[in-house]
């Protein structure tokens, strides 16, 4: 099944959400099922939702050992971080 | 009984056996997707049977709940088509079993879905959005396996022809359905027979595989509580614990 049903990654976007969100994995042999097995899968079907599937292969990801090299940077620069600013009391969830 | 009671609790009948002979595949299907969708329409139709059963014992008026309908009565009181309560088989056939049904299922609750009792209508609604997944998926799939590998192809094309025979009941018109016709509460079933049969056509052309011949002979009986051997081992698995714990619940 696995040389036939090549391995998906899922991203849902929830009835409430903004975005879509990596929701977990299944295997499918084409883009249409794949689709069709995230709804049965992943959602049992909630009206409004939408659906990607992206197959595993085409995903380009960051190797563990670059953690440092792309992230500390950011980190150790307190500047960068906007946390010190006052804000008005209007404006809620920022 | 009314003939609404009676035309009423088939449809739930329909949805509650269809839905045990797919929960058997719970665990068993040929791939984790294939096993959760499987169940997921079998939870579907479950919802839809509850609906229907619960009007069905009401427009009864005996005092029966769902659960005693589903529970408590005996092969000979069910008024399924034989085509539901046909065994799993192989995952051909079973996908087959489910086109047939499914396609049926489509155009009938569209239909209904216009019926003169506003219950009917609010029933198949909430139906409606749930079938319209069920139609298009058993129909993806058999064009999948029809056109698929050799093997695939035969084993469908088998089960086509295995489970064509049944096709016939589901477009056979007795009494109740005429009085339900009659005032406006039910289509005519040769109407869902015409769109089913273009439907079906339609399917098993894209799939390369043969439609039987639509005038072939057909076998009926479930309406009217005449069933094959299989239901009577169904029910006796499904009504194990009503029959044995009288009234348990949890």
């Amino acid at each position: 099944m696995s040389k036939e049903w090549p391995l998906w990654e899922v991203f849902i976007r929830s009835q409430h959400g903004l975005a879509h969100k990596h929701v977990g994995s299944l295997h499918a042999p084409d883009g249409e099922m794949a689709i069709n097995n995230a709804r049965d899968v992943y959602t049992r079907r909630n009206e409004g939702v939408g659906i990607w599937v992206v197959r595993a292969a085409d995903i380009v990801s960051s190797s563990p050992g670059d953690k440092g090299a792309l992230f500390e940077p950011a980190n150790n620069k307190v500047y960068r971080h906007p946390t010190f600013f006052p804000m008005p009391e209007e404006v809620k969830n920022l | 009984m009314s003939d609404k009671a009676t035309y009423v609790r088939r449809l739930g009948d329909n949805a509650l056996i269809l839905s045990q002979r797919l929960s058997e595949w719970c665990g068993k299907g040929p791939a984790l997707e294939e096993d959760m969708a499987l169940t997921n329409v079998a939870l579907d139709l479950i919802g839809q049977a509850r609906l229907w059963l619960a009007y069905a014992a009401e427009l009864e008026g005996a005092g029966r709940s769902e659960d005693q309908l589903a529970f408590l009565r005996d092969a000979h009181q069910f008024s399924n088509l034989l085509l539901v309560e046909q065994p799993n088989g192989n995952y051909a056939d079973t996908l087959v079993r489910q086109f047939f049904f499914d396609a049926w299922h489509y155009f009938l609750l569209n239909e209904l879905a216009k019926s003169s009792d506003p219950r009917i209508v609010e029933i198949a609604l909430k139906s409606i959005k749930e079938v319209t997944y069920h139609v298009r998926r058993s129909g993806d799939l058999i064009v999948r396996l029809g056109d698929g590998t050799e093997l695939s192809r035969r084993m469908v094309q088998q089960a086509v022809d295995q489970l064509w025979m049944y096709t016939g009941e589901l477009f056979s018109s007795d009494a109740a359905d005429q009085a339900m016709v009659q005032e406006g509460a039910a289509p005519a079933t040769e109407m869902i027979r015409t769109q089913w049969l273009q439907h079906v056509q339609e399917i098993l052309g894209e799939a390369t595989l043969q439609t039987p011949p639509a005038d072939a002979w057909m076998q009926s009986g479930g309406k009217q509580g005449k069933h094959t051997e299989h239901l009577g081992y169904l029910l006796a698995e499904m009504q194990f614990l009503q029959r044995a714990y009288p009234g348990a619940s949890w």
